[in-house]
């Protein structure tokens, strides 16, 4: 059903409720076909044996748990069991013979029931008392909890268990071992010329990576905070560019110039005549486009945390008779700790999963996340090895995560307390100053270089061959024609932009709702296994795109559930690849509202429903835009999962620029991407005057 | 208790279960060449046939992954377009289906001889020799002597100038690979390609990325088919195209139904009318130079001339073969990808 588009109701016209494949359960079941569909029944009608009865009933809790754990059960066991093929496992096979059965993936019925299932069993665990029979909290929980086991545990399992699998078929862990100490994985050629492993590669550049844009980060932070610096909004608004950039384009614009003959290459080789060199392609490239990509996330993250040291320590060492250095190294600096631990993981695992610099700019330096993708699309076609891979980074990502809790430790870093906190940052001292405010001023006005010629490279004829000026790539790629039945859009980039406008503007809501539910249910509620759920939330971050788009094919072409080829299949990565950013952004607000205004609310009679509904909502619009934001500008510049799900009919604009640039067609793909980086300006506006910009204070 | 109410009985209501798919007249076309080709193909179908094509293009190996990761449940119809060999390696696993095209006699030999060696699973639409395309502005500037033949290409002085792709992730590489076997003999052809290591400047992932950094001036030399290097040249990339002295290898870019394909009937009337002359001429207008499989096709003029290139006669059974392509890349990991540059 969803195959022939979600919306597209076709089959409400097109033989319904008669034509075996599009009939409900009910008639199927009433002549005699698909029987394995009726014992879903049973629970189905169950309940309604306990209508009558009041909630504190024992028996109540008991049938509805019973009811829904059966139907769910059965419901998942009859989709996994039978296939399009008939049945899918060998002893069912033996058990039952092989009759001629099969079905296609479930449709809006069996969402709807399965949905109908897990609330009925939630209602009956709330009806025992769990979390104080708080219906909505236990709902949440158990709703939260399917979709991430569908759509994040599910495919991964599925695709690591992979690296086992043997030629054959069958499981082994020599195979895993065979793919796991692999010389190209972890070889040490390098050391001696010739190369080494990706793993060792991955690793060397992602700690450097982490490294630079943390200092670059604290610098642009500092100047920004403490000092008396003038164009701070410029430093900001410069600061936002690469977030909002898709991929692949600052690596055009760094081999535009510092390539071979690129237009700094050439310069300088003239000016000093030396013979160019390729340099830039390796490792050098690579860093430099990730240090611009990623600096701006550290700048977020520590802006946060350099404004959040409070003065009034500061103004409590300089009293004791501290220079300014002593109270920037021994107060200001260890206070920052956790935002520079914070910026270091982001800068860490953003550089690990990244894919599309690497693929531009790696040259023989090989990583992780280029080296899983070739292993699937490549002429080896070794599933295994991408599963080997992908464990191996997972391995990396979540270990920089755990050392970084463990170095954090358990000291107090709170600073705000509530008390009064006026008081002034003071400027960092003299010594410091100048060198910082020249990074960042001379790391500033390269990104804008860099940004001036992606717009330069869109209105050239041929780049470094015919440098006349032209809007014949914009023409390309957006031209319409007004015609009589209205306006014709002839360009040939028009279809992938709405495919990509309508599949950003529907996740994004999504991600947001997802993600705020759920970081209330982590601030708000306590409830076993919280741990695990939070680790399960937050898991989709750490594993690239890659592995996503990979195993979401792997798990989600076959029925049960059978979304791919869809726009669906996009917006559910999406949304599972964004949601930790939502629930962080949920988080951290949801921290600063004080428990007691939900506890006057509940005191006076509402539920938690209505709770979260008329008192924390409005309360957390910034972090609502926040993800907002976030998820529509991610769904938009998104490449490395998206490669694998797009189809005929739902390319979306960054695989549309990739066979551009495989194309060799700069212009068009510079041009398409400088496009993109408007609209995406006007969203972020748009967005803004929609959700508004409620100003949260005590007292106005 | 409303509530339970409600939720007992919308959950009645909408007990719907699973609904298949059914389509009119429709067809999805897997495309593994260039992007404008591809969609001139679609579009001039529909105009012909009044059949609806969603047309996905990704490159033959991104493809062949795909149509291997849903076999168990096609979404594709069939597949046009690019390199032989995952063709081939799709007919050995039995993803694709056999089908005898009344359009055979129509056909060169070596279309032909292709389909034969797969069972008659697949069939050639396009051929295209191996070769080498050189950055004219940047063999000036380094004074490089102009290049004729594959064992120029070993001589000193092109160090750091010669780019190919990796035969482990590149059909067209691992054409260059088998090529070099079979002109020169499994140890020579090895021999060659060590020596060839050491002037190799960057192992591209793809296969024609070589001659599209040379046409940017990012590379001097570039190992790809010479169609691929024409192109660039015809572009207006200061690009000479090279026809190796020794003789080449060259693909056969092919054509496959998918097994189980759910719009059987369109797909063999896409794969009939693909192999007509009408259809392959549409190549002269996305300047796609490779050479056409229909005897009655026109060929461009800026095309390779085939006459005057010396083709060896290549084994597409045994080197399309997994076997052997596995032993040749485990070789070729083993001996050559780990010499020091």
């Amino acid at each position: 059903m969803v195959d022939g588009g979600l919306w597209s109701f076709e089959w409400l016209v097109d033989g319904y409720p008669f034509d075996e494949d599009y009939a409900p359960a009910a008639f199927l079941i009433a002549q005699g076909e698909k029987t394995w569909l009726a014992p879903l029944l049973v629970p189905l009608a169950l309940p309604l044996l306990v209508v009558r009865r009041p909630k504190s009933d024992p028996l109540f809790a008991r049938i509805l748990i019973l009811s829904g754990a059966l139907g769910f059960g059965w419901l998942i066991a009859q989709g996994f069991g039978i296939g399009i093929r008939g049945f899918t496992f060998d002893w069912l096979k033996a058990l039952f013979g092989e009759p001629r059965i099969r079905q296609f993936g479930m449709g809006y019925g069996a969402m709807f029931s399965a949905t109908a299932f897990l609330f009925l069993l939630t209602q009956g665990i709330a009806a025992r008392g769990a979390i104080n029979g708080d219906v909505f909290v236990v709902s949440a929980i158990g709703g939260v909890i399917a979709i991430v086991t569908t759509f994040v545990f599910f495919p991964i399992a599925n695709m690591l268990f992979a690296a086992f699998v043997t030629e054959d078929g069958s499981y082994s862990l020599t195979v895993f071992a065979a793919k796991f100490f692999d010389d190209r994985l972890w070889g040490l050629g390098c050391l001696w010329g010739a190369r080494c492993g990706a793993a060792w590669n991955s690793l060397f550049l992602a700690v450097i990576v982490g490294f630079v844009t943390t200092i670059l980060g604290l610098c642009f932070a500092l100047v920004v905070t403490r000092s008396g610096f003038r164009y701070k909004r410029a430093v900001r608004a410069l600061t936002v560019l690469p977030i909002i950039t898709p991929p692949f384009v600052i690596g055009l614009a760094l081999i535009l110039l510092f390539g071979l003959s690129g237009s700094v290459t050439v310069f300088l080789a003239d000016l000093f005549g030396v013979q160019p060199t390729r340099w830039l392609y390796g490792m050098p490239g690579i860093l430099i486009a990730q240090t611009l990509a990623f600096t701006p996330i550290a700048f977020l993250v520590l802006i946060g945390v350099v404004e959040g040291v409070s003065p009034s320590m500061e103004e409590a060492a300089q009293t004791l008779r501290a220079s300014r250095w002593q109270t920037f190294r021994t107060v200001s600096l260890p206070l920052m700790r956790p935002g520079l631990a914070n910026a270091f993981l982001l800068g860490f695992i953003e550089s690990m999963a990244d894919f599309g610099n690497p693929l531009v700019l790696g040259g023989n330096f090989d990583v992780l996340s280029t080296e899983i993708f070739f292993a699937i699309v490549g002429a080896q076609y070794d599933q295994g090895r991408a599963a080997v891979l992908a464990m191996v980074l997972l391995f990396f990502t979540l270990s920089a995560f755990y050392a970084q809790r463990a170095w954090l430790g358990r000291k107090s870093y709170t600073t705000v307390t509530g008390k009064g906190d006026a008081g002034v940052h003071p400027l960092m001292p003299t010594g410091l100053s100048m060198p910082v405010t020249t990074i960042a001023l001379v790391w500033a006005f390269f990104t804008a270089v860099v940004y001036g010629m992606i717009v330069y490279g869109s209105v050239v004829e041929l780049w470094g061959v015919n440098n006349s000026l032209t809007f014949k790539h914009y023409v390309t790629a957006f031209s319409v024609r007004f015609e009589e039945e209205g306006i014709r859009w002839t360009g040939a980039a028009w279809d992938s932009f709405w495919t990509t406008i309508t599949i950003a503007a529907i996740a994004a809501p999504l991600t947001a709702a997802v993600g705020l539910v759920t970081a209330y249910l982590l601030t708000r509620q306590n409830f076993a296994g919280k741990n695990a759920f939070e680790f399960g939330t937050m898991l989709s971050f750490a594993i690239p795109g890659t592995v996503i788009g990979v195993s979401y094919i792997l798990a989600f072409n076959v029925p049960p559930i059978e979304i791919t080829g869809t726009g669906v299949i996009l917006v559910v990565s999406f949304i599972f690849r964004n949601l930790p950013v939502g629930v962080r952004a949920g988080i951290a607000s949801m921290s600063q509202l004080d428990k007691s205004l939900d506890e006057s609310s509940l005191t006076l009679g509402a539920n938690s429903w209505q709770t979260f509904r008329r008192v924390i909502l409005p309360l957390l619009r910034p972090a609502i835009l926040a993800a907002l934001v976030y998820s529509f500008v991610r769904a938009m510049t998104a490449i490395s999962a998206v490669i694998f799900l797009v189809s005929a009919r739902y390319d979306m604009a960054t695989s549309y620029i990739i066979g551009r640039v495989e194309n060799n067609d700069y212009g068009l793909a510079i041009a398409y991407s400088t496009t993109l980086i408007f609209v995406m300006l006007a969203a972020v506006g748009l967005l803004q005057v929609l959700v508004g910009r409620v100003q949260i204070g005590r007292r106005s | 208790m409303k509530k339970i109410k409600a939720t007992i009985a919308s959950s009645m209501v909408l007990f719907a279960a699973s609904a298949g798919a059914s389509y009119a007249d429709s067809l999805t076309l897997y495309c593994s060449a260039q992007e404008d080709w591809c969609q001139l193909m679609a579009r001039s179908f529909e105009d012909a046939t009044g059949i609806d094509v969603d047309m996905t293009r990704k490159s033959s190996g991104e493809t062949f992954a795909q149509i291997r990761a849903e076999s168990s449940n096609p979404k594709g119809d069939v597949w046009w377009g690019g390199t032989g060999d995952p063709h081939l390696q799709a007919a050995e696993e039995g993803l694709t289906m056999e089908y005898m095209s009344p359009m055979r006699d129509q056909l060169h030999d070596w279309a032909i001889s292709q389909a034969e060696s797969a069972g008659n699973k697949t069939i050639g639409i396009y051929s295209g020799a191996l070769g080498y395309g050189y950055n004219t502005d940047l063999a000036a500037a380094n004074n490089l002597p102009e290049p004729s033949c594959w064992k120029d290409l070993l001589k000193p002085e092109y160090k750091g100038h010669v780019q190919m792709a990796n035969p482990n992730s590149s059909g067209t590489a691992y054409t260059t690979l088998a090529s070099m076997v079979q002109i020169f003999g499994e140890d020579e052809g090895f021999e060659f390609m060590k020596g060839l290591h050491k002037n190799i400047n960057q192992y591209t992932k793809s296969g024609s990325a070589p001659i599209k950094a040379a046409a940017r001036g990012e590379n001097t030399i570039g190992i790809v088919f010479m169609h691929d290097a024409v192109k660039q040249a015809v572009a207006g990339f200061p690009i000479k195209v090279v026809a190796p002295c020794e003789g080449t290898g060259y693909e056969i870019g092919s054509m496959s139904i998918i097994d189980g394909a759910r719009n059987e009937d369109e797909a063999k009337q896409f794969y009939d009318w693909a192999l007509s002359a009408e259809a392959q001429n549409l190549a002269l207008q996305v300047n796609a130079f490779q050479v056409p499989s229909n005897t009655g096709a026109q060929t461009s003029d800026s095309a390779p001339d085939m006459s005057t290139i010396k083709l060896i006669d290549y084994d597409f059974k045994k080197y399309g073969s997994s076997d052997e392509r596995k032993r040749l890349l485990r070789k070729w990991d083993e001996e050559v990808s780990v010499l020091p540059q």
